[in-house]
Formats: structure tokens, C-alpha cells, sequence
């Protein structure tokens, strides 16, 4: 089952009255696989990212995430995906382990299971010490690792990752790639959006997005090839300069 | 269930974690309860009134020192000319003008009948027509006095006479507060439930923790469920403070069971609670959830019955009555509270307020949606 497919998506589209946000976008990812899913503001990404995660009904086209239907079976996908939007959605007013233990919990997790692997996260992340300290007072680098490590608590199969490094130092960012690797490793497979194009590198596969349609999808290395590039930024540049779409 | 416990567990960290939410819940109520009360009041007192006496006579000067000595008025003017008791009524500085004509005693004495000339500033109808009514049956005492002293023997009443008498069932001493606190109480419980709902959950919507959950196996059901026990426990606590404050300041104790009045304060909380779930699943932001319960909370007020007679209204306005939660709450509460009422007697009104319930929450569950 080395190339066992996680995400099916075939001519999925979202509609928001006569926008088509989404446009027949088809496509898969394999398991363990670090997906990367560019493209420029209000491309379609974050749309078509959770109509994938459940929050949105498509308006036509098929989907199966992680062997689920997206039409009918979504809270069984919800079941085995984790989520991190583009907003920051710790409840600031918790600290690090309420915030842990909530979202654990309402997962289903065992109060041992949660209890032990809060302790081995905390270490991981070197929060020990702020373990009791409200979220709110956390740097937002920290935040945003603390809320990857949130969405992956549960173990699901699949994770979204809605621009997670936005607004994160080179450091922090380093620190986060790191962490995208491990999970992967441990066979989660990773859904990633980005504006960073040396993360973009980072990707086993990388799809670009323009105006709603996946205008390429490949490999960093056969991308740039294709487009005779010397970088993902130039790939980049290359096709989103055809968008005729104003950004958001 | 195990769900249900960590969204409870959250919910109640959160709130007792806000001094703020904790301080409207609480300090919000007793205030209002302290204060209220004593400014909301039905008697009309203090009425500003001038008076014109031509006559300078006895009598004149005895009938405005009967008035004077009711209690209800206050002389702000005593003067002879017409125009400037005008003025003064003109200015605000008068409510009522009562005109004594020149040859007051004289007729009275001569021609046993004399008039009076009464002007009443009508800005505002509930004084000038209490104030009226009161200077009214001051001068018609003041007019039996007056005959009883002439009459010496009045074998035979010339006129036939209807002698009312009254007798106040159920709030003998016409106390107003006995009546206004139990449905001040309502109110506060109606703006405590469906507020404090409402703005939790859309602040969770502006913040982005709610799709964080909607991408959760976290049910609807659950999810609302989370949010409601927690406020109706805050609720029920909020009530309690509520009744202590009536008893301990007004020592107000229901007339009925304390049961009863808990068992329509736990049903007529969900119904509440509902309307505010069913507002945050229209609300976008919070202004709007303000918005939105200011607006159904005027109409709640106004149409409830707490300031004025539902049974005195226009029809169209007792069908809105009829939509209206707290005009059920305030006729049980005044009901259990006064008269004593048991279950049995208000068991229409919590049928009524049962269905509140089912049907607010059931929207709100069919407007909530996990996916867009």
C-alpha cells in the first residue's frame, strides 16, 4: 500500500452564485505525501480546502478523503482529518493544556491517552513550562507551532494546513517545516497551503492554482524543469501572472 | 456524553475565567433589582400645581390648603393673574393650573354652586390624567365637606347616592412593588439568557474558534447542548439572587410554592436561551447579535405587561402579547407570587412556554450548520 490514495478529487466546484470560486479542479494525493497547494490570494485555495475538510458543500464533481465520500460521509472524514485554519483558532482564554485537553476530548481520546501524550507534545514543543500559562500570552510563532501540534493531536490520518506560517519568523518557520517532516514520517499526510515559495520546495508535490483551476501539479524539481525556472518563484511568477482575477 | 463533558468543562473555565461576563451576570441583576423598583413607580407624586385665586376667601384658601396638605402636589405658584400661571405651565414649571373665579364663597353661599376652572399641561397623559383625577376627588371631598356643614340635618339624603367601596384582593395594600419586582426579576432573566447566548457563540464565530469545532466530530446537538446547560445553570443562579434580593428588600415571599415559580424559571429559561441561540445562527458579528436582541427585547418589554395592562391594549397588540415569552413569565410569576398559584393553575402558560422552547431550539438546530 505503498501508493495508497488518502484524497481523490475529480472535477470538484464551488459556485458562490455566479463566482466559480472552484473550477473542475481534479487531483490526488498519496498517503505520507506533503502536498503543497499554491497559488495567489483568492485563487480558490482556502475554498477548496474545506470543501476537502467538510465545511463546505461542493457545488458539483467527487471527492473522497480518506475513503469517505465528501457529499454524504463528511463528519466520518472529520473523523480522521485535522484542521488549521487561517485564522488562529486556540481559545486564547485556555492555557496550553486546557486547550489541549478540549480538542482531545472532543475528538473521543481517552482522558490516559491524553494525559500522557500532552506531557511528551509539551516536551517536544519546549512548553513545559508555560504548560498552565493562557494561550493569549504566547508569541505567535509559539501559538502557531502549539496549534499544529493541536490539529495532529488526535492522530489523524489526514491534516490541512490552512497558510500555517503566516506571519512566523525564518526561525519559527524553520522549527514548523521540521515538525510538517515528522508528522509526515509517522503517516500523516499533509495538506499544505502556502505563500512561501523555499516552502514550496520543501513539498513532495506541489499544484498551483490560478483563478480556481490547478494550472500545474508536480514535483518541485520536474516543475521547474517544465517551466525552464531556475526556482519555484519564477514557476510561480510564471503562472500567476496570467490570473485575471484581483486578489483578495 | 464524554463529548458533551469536555464542551461543558470548556465552557464553564471560560466563563468564570471573565470578570466581566460574571460581572453582568451577577452585579448587573442585584443593582437593577435595588434600583429599579423604588424609580418604577405607578403613583404620580410631585405634581406641579399653580393656582389662581381671585377670591382670596376662606373657603378658596381652605380648598387650596386641602389640596396642599394630599400629598400629591406641590404649589409652585399661587398668583391672581391667569397669563402667568400660563407662563409657568408653558415653562414646565406647572403640570396643573386650578383657577379660583372671583366670587367663589359669594355663589357658593348665595346660590349653593359655584365653579372651578382646571388646565391640565397633557405632555405627559399618565400625570396630567392621574393629577386631574386627583385634584377631582380632592374638590368633590372638599364639596361633601362644605354640604355636610350646611345640611345640619339630613334626615333624607336629597340625592340618591352609589357608595363604592373597595376591597384589594390578593395585594391588599395596593404595594406596586409586590407587583413590579417579581416582573423586573423576568426581564432580567430574559436579557441575562438570550444575550449573554447569543454573544458567546458569535464571538466564537469572530474569533474562528467555531469552524475549529465545526471541523470536529462534535455534534450539533452536542455542540449546542454545551452552550445551553452551562447558561441555564447561570440562568437558574441568577433567579435565585433575584428572589433573595425580593425578599431581603422588599420582603417579598411567594404567596405559592417556590416550586412552582423554579419549575416555569427552568422551562421559560430554555425558551430564552433558544431565542438566543437562534439569533447567534443570524448574527454575523456581535454588533448585530446586539442589534437583534435590543430590538426583540424593546418589544418584549413594552408588550409584557410589566408597564402597562396587556388586557388595555388594542388587539393587534395583544396578539403580539400572545408571541411575546415575558408576558407569560410576568402573569405566572404575579400569579404564584400574589395569589398563590400552583401548578395546575399555570399549567396553559407553561404549555405555551414549553412549546417556546421546543420551537426556538429546533430552529436554531436546523439553522446551525457545520458545512456551508
Amino acid at each position: 500500500m505503498v501508493n495508497e490514495k488518502v484524497i481523490l478529487v475529480e472535477n470538484l466546484t464551488k459556485k458562490f452564485e455566479d463566482f466559480t470560486a472552484v473550477d473542475h479542479i481534479s487531483f490526488d494525493v498519496h498517503k505520507g505525501e506533503i502536498f503543497g497547494f499554491l497559488g495567489a490570494n483568492g485563487a480558490g485555495k482556502t475554498t477548496a480546502m474545506r470543501m476537502l475538510s467538510g465545511l463546505s458543500m461542493p457545488t458539483s464533481g467527487k471527492a473522497m478523503v480518506a475513503g469517505f465520500d465528501v457529499y454524504r460521509e463528511n463528519e466520518k472524514i472529520k473523523r480522521n482529518i485535522g484542521y488549521m485554519s487561517q485564522k488562529f483558532s486556540l481559545y486564547e482564554d485556555l492555557t496550553v493544556r486546557e486547550n489541549i485537553r478540549f480538542y482531545a476530548g472532543i475528538y473521543g481520546k481517552s482522558s490516559h491517552f491524553i494525559k500522557e501524550k500532552t506531557e511528551l507534545v509539551l516536551d517536544e514543543l519546549h512548553l513545559t513550562a508555560e504548560g498552565d500559562k493562557l494561550v493569549k500570552s504566547l508569541p505567535l510563532g509559539w501559538k502557531q507551532k502549539l496549534a499544529f501540534s493541536v490539529a495532529i493531536f488526535h492522530e489523524p490520518r489526514i491534516v490541512f494546513l490552512d497558510e500555517p506560517t503566516g506571519g512566523v519568523d525564518p526561525v519559527t518557520r524553520r522549527e514548523f517545516w521540521h515538525m510538517i517532516y515528522e508528522a509526515a514520517a509517522s503517516g500523516i499526510t499533509v495538506f499544505v497551503t502556502t505563500h512561501y515559495m523555499d516552502e514550496a520546495e520543501y513539498c513532495d508535490r506541489v499544484s498551483i492554482m490560478v483563478d480556481g483551476r490547478i494550472d500545474a501539479l508536480d514535483t518541485p524539481q520536474q516543475l521547474k524543469k517544465t517551466f525552464a525556472a531556475i526556482s519555484m518563484d519564477e514557476v510561480f511568477l510564471k503562472l500567476a501572472r496570467k490570473a485575471t482575477r484581483a486578489g483578495d | 456524553m464524554r463529548t458533551l463533558k469536555y464542551l461543558l468543562q470548556k465552557e464553564f473555565r471560560q466563563i468564570f475565567r471573565d470578570p466581566s461576563i460574571l460581572r453582568l451576570i451577577f452585579i448587573m441583576p442585584v443593582i437593577q433589582l435595588i434600583i429599579l423598583p423604588f424609580a418604577a413607580d405607578y403613583e404620580i407624586k410631585n405634581i406641579k400645581l399653580a393656582v389662581i385665586d381671585h377670591d382670596h376667601s376662606s373657603y378658596s384658601r381652605n380648598l387650596i390648603a386641602k389640596i396642599a396638605s394630599s400629598g400629591y402636589f406641590i404649589l409652585t405658584n399661587y398668583t391672581g393673574s391667569y397669563s402667568e400661571a400660563m407662563g409657568k405651565l408653558e415653562h414646565d414649571k406647572a403640570d396643573l393650573i386650578l383657577e379660583v373665579p372671583v366670587s367663589f364663597e359669594k355663589e357658593l353661599v348665595k346660590e349653593s354652586e359655584s365653579k372651578l376652572f382646571l388646565a391640565v399641561n397633557a405632555i405627559n397623559g399618565v400625570k396630567a390624567g392621574l393629577g386631574s383625577a386627583y385634584l377631582r376627588s380632592i374638590i368633590q371631598d372638599y364639596n361633601k365637606e362644605v354640604r355636610t356643614e350646611w345640611i345640619q340635618f339630613p334626615r333624607f339624603d336629597p340625592e340618591t347616592n352609589i357608595a363604592v367601596t373597595y376591597s384589594n384582593w390578593f395585594n391588599p395594600s395596593m404595594n406596586y412593588k409586590i407587583f413590579m419586582v417579581p416582573g423586573i426579576l423576568v426581564l432580567l432573566l430574559t436579557m441575562v439568557g438570550a444575550n449573554l447566548t447569543a454573544i458567546n457563540i458569535v464571538r466564537e464565530k469572530e474569533i474562528g474558534t467555531i469552524e475549529q469545532i465545526n471541523v470536529t466530530p462534535v455534534s450539533k446537538v452536542h455542540f449546542i447542548l454545551g452552550k445551553l446547560i452551562p447558561f441555564w445553570i447561570l440562568g437558574l443562579a441568577v433567579f435565585t439572587l433575584g428572589l433573595g434580593i425580593a425578599r431581603l428588600f422588599y420582603g417579598i415571599t411567594p404567596a405559592g410554592n417556590m416550586m412552582t415559580v423554579y419549575v416555569f424559571a427552568a422551562v421559560y429559561l430554555l425558551a430564552v436561551l433558544g431565542l438566543g441561540l437562534l439569533i447567534s445562527t443570524y448574527a454575523d458579528n456581535q454588533q448585530q447579535a446586539m442589534l437583534i436582541s435590543f430590538f426583540l427585547m424593546m418589544i418584549f418589554i413594552l408588550l409584557g405587561g410589566l408597564y402597562t395592562s396587556i388586557d388595555s391594549m388594542p388587539s393587534w397588540a395583544k396578539a403580539i402579547t400572545k408571541a411575546n415569552p415575558v408576558s407569560y413569565f410576568i402573569e405566572v410569576i404575579r400569579m404564584v407570587v400574589l395569589k398563590g398559584s400552583g401548578l395546575a393553575d399555570i399549567k396553559s402558560q407553561l404549555l405555551t412556554i414549553s412549546g417556546f422552547a421546543i420551537v426556538l431550539n429546533g430552529w436554531a438546530i436546523l439553522n446551525y450548520h457545520k458545512r456551508s
